[in-house]
């Protein structure tokens, strides 16, 4: 269980998150929806510690993780999918999925990670994870570099942003197959009907602060009638 | 050779034993092992220090090893070896100089190599520079490489640095036929107090010839390097520079690009990059698992490839 206590972050003057209360069970889909510039993201790089909350606390199983640094939680089973994939030079698809899976794997292993995520993987898992991969194919790896680690939680920063219609429509598939197989806490941030729509609870976040949480039936048409919805990129 | 030299030279050319088709070995500014074939031939210059490489025309899969170590402090070695490859040969050319200075006087080693490629030849060149020793004496290397490419003949020249050398200048020329091609990659590591500046110098004089130079270097600690470009487009044809550079601690790099196109149908690209291991980088792999010190380790290991 992942319990977020009284969390506040404040950047140049502009308060980004104001006093979060929110509390994660095991074994649920979550997704955090709401406008542009609400806090999605801020909230989900604080969950990884990627960004360090100004006060606040998070408990993870019982222990406070607030101070730990990214790596210690990543050991924890808490993992990231990055709203803009990162890409290195010289690192390939497979030295990455090694690095994820935290052992030499092979490559047959690493295969069928990439297979999950629709990607054929004899064609991608020697290629060097740069600028000559597009935006859905890079966006299909950094999502199967979090589920080759069979994280505990699992968070996904906008995995729609970027991508085409197509890679899309193939990453609902993924999520609904995630939901349905993968053990732990899910979070994804999303602006997609489609993405909602599979979470086992939607939490509505408007201006740094948390609106309202409840099941996909009780909040999508609310949330649809609202203007919340609309595309963004980061806040 | 003794045991440490065994080792000095598996650092420079981990490819090579006894059993290779064509070998000069040089230690401390002599030659002490040697072996030609039909098709590769070696013959120690007369008038200078150095030797002549030949290889016939029509060789094809040629392999020669042409290693240089130093094991005395206070030498300074300096050797002219020109590769002479006929028409439509092909052949890989595996270089290098190792230094062990254990003692306090500077080992220099100054390399002169001009290649001289026939029509539609082909070379594979290799070239890796090491230092190691516990000694205060510095560890010079000064690798001058000169290539003259007639038309249709393509070079592919690879070198590396990996620490260990205090200083370093290293420059390549080069002048291009018709259709000539030349690739280089260069990888460089610097440590330390340790300094090194690269130039190439290349002008494409025949149409259709093409240049492409990629340049990734680290530089950490107090260390400096300069990476110089010139690359003149005298007719039709294409160049594409590429220098990466990391900084780490307070090491420094300076990029000095230049492209001069004196004929419209010249397609001249300059690209450089500066500038410490980006943040997102670090934070991906720590998300992974890896800690900070670890995820840097990756991305330059990635990096010097």
């Amino acid at each position: 269980m992942l319990e977020l206590k009284n969390i506040s972050f404040k950047r140049d003057n502009k308060t980004i998150l104001n006093d979060i209360n929110l509390t994660l069970d095991d074994n649920k889909f979550y997704c955090i929806t709401g406008p542009n510039g609400s806090g999605k993201s801020t909230l989900a790089k604080i969950i990884m510690g990627l960004i360090e909350p100004d006060s606040g606390s998070i408990t993870y199983n019982g222990r406070d993780i607030t101070k730990l640094s990214v790596d210690e939680r990543a050991k924890l089973g808490i993992s990231f999918a990055f709203q803009t994939p990162v890409t290195f030079k010289g690192l390939t698809v497979y030295d990455i999925l090694k690095i994820a899976t935290g052992s030499e794997v092979g490559k047959k292993d690493a295969c069928n990670i990439l297979s999950k995520v629709g990607l054929c993987a004899k064609e991608y898992i020697d290629r060097e994870l740069n600028s000559s991969l597009s935006g859905g194919e890079l966006k299909r790896i950094e999502i199967a570099t979090v589920i080759a680690r069979s994280p505990s939680v699992s968070i996904f920063d906008e995995p729609e942003a970027g991508i085409d219609l197509w890679s899309f429509k193939y990453l609902t598939e993924v999520f609904k197959e995630l939901r349905s197989k993968a053990a732990g806490t899910t979070i994804v941030i999303s602006h997609q009907e489609r993405i909602l729509a599979i979470a086992d609870a939607i939490i509505l976040l408007e201006a740094g602060k948390i609106k309202t949480v409840g099941t996909k039936d009780t909040m999508l048409n609310s949330i649809l009638s609202t203007d919340c919805l609309k595309g963004g990129e980061n806040e | 050779m003794n045991k440490q030299d065994k080792e000095l030279l598996h650092e420079i050319n981990d490819s090579f034993n006894e059993s290779a088709d064509a070998y000069n070995i040089r230690k401390n500014g002599k030659g002490i092992m040697r072996k030609v074939n039909d098709y590769i031939s070696i013959v120690t210059k007369e008038d200078n220090s150095g030797i002549d490489i030949y290889v016939k025309e029509n060789t094809l899969f040629g392999i020669v090893h042409i290693p240089v170590i130093i094991t005395e402090s206070g030498l300074t070695d300096v050797v002219y070896n020109d590769f002479h490859i006929g028409k439509n040969a092909n052949v890989i050319i595996m270089a290098g100089c190792g230094i062990h200075n254990d003692l306090h006087k500077t080992s220099e080693h100054d390399g002169i190599h001009r290649f001289y490629l026939e029509e539609g030849s082909k070379v594979k060149y290799v070239e890796k520079h090491y230092g190691e020793g516990k000694g205060t004496g510095k560890k010079i290397l000064n690798p001058t490489t000169k290539i003259y490419m007639k038309p249709n003949s393509q070079m592919n020249m690879n070198s590396t640095q990996i620490k260990g050398v205090d200083d370093t200048i290293r420059i390549t020329k080069a002048e291009l036929e018709d259709n000539a091609t030349l690739e280089v990659s260069e990888k460089i590591l610097t440590t330390g107090k340790e300094r090194a500046k690269t130039e190439f110098i290349v002008n494409l004089n025949g149409e259709n010839s093409s240049v492409h130079v990629t340049s990734r270097s680290v530089a950490e600690a107090s260390s400096y390097q300069e990476f110089i470009s010139n690359i003149t487009g005298n007719t039709k044809c294409y160049a594409h520079v590429e220098c990466d550079a990391i900084i780490k601690d307070n090491g420094q790099v300076k990029a000095i690009p230049e492209i001069y196109a004196k004929n419209v149908d010249a397609n001249l690209i300059h690209e450089a990059a500066i500038g410490k291991i980006a943040g997102d980088q670090l934070n991906k792999l720590m998300s992974l698992g890896l800690s900070e010190s670890e995820a840097e380790e990756v991305i330059i290991k990635g990096f010097l490839k």
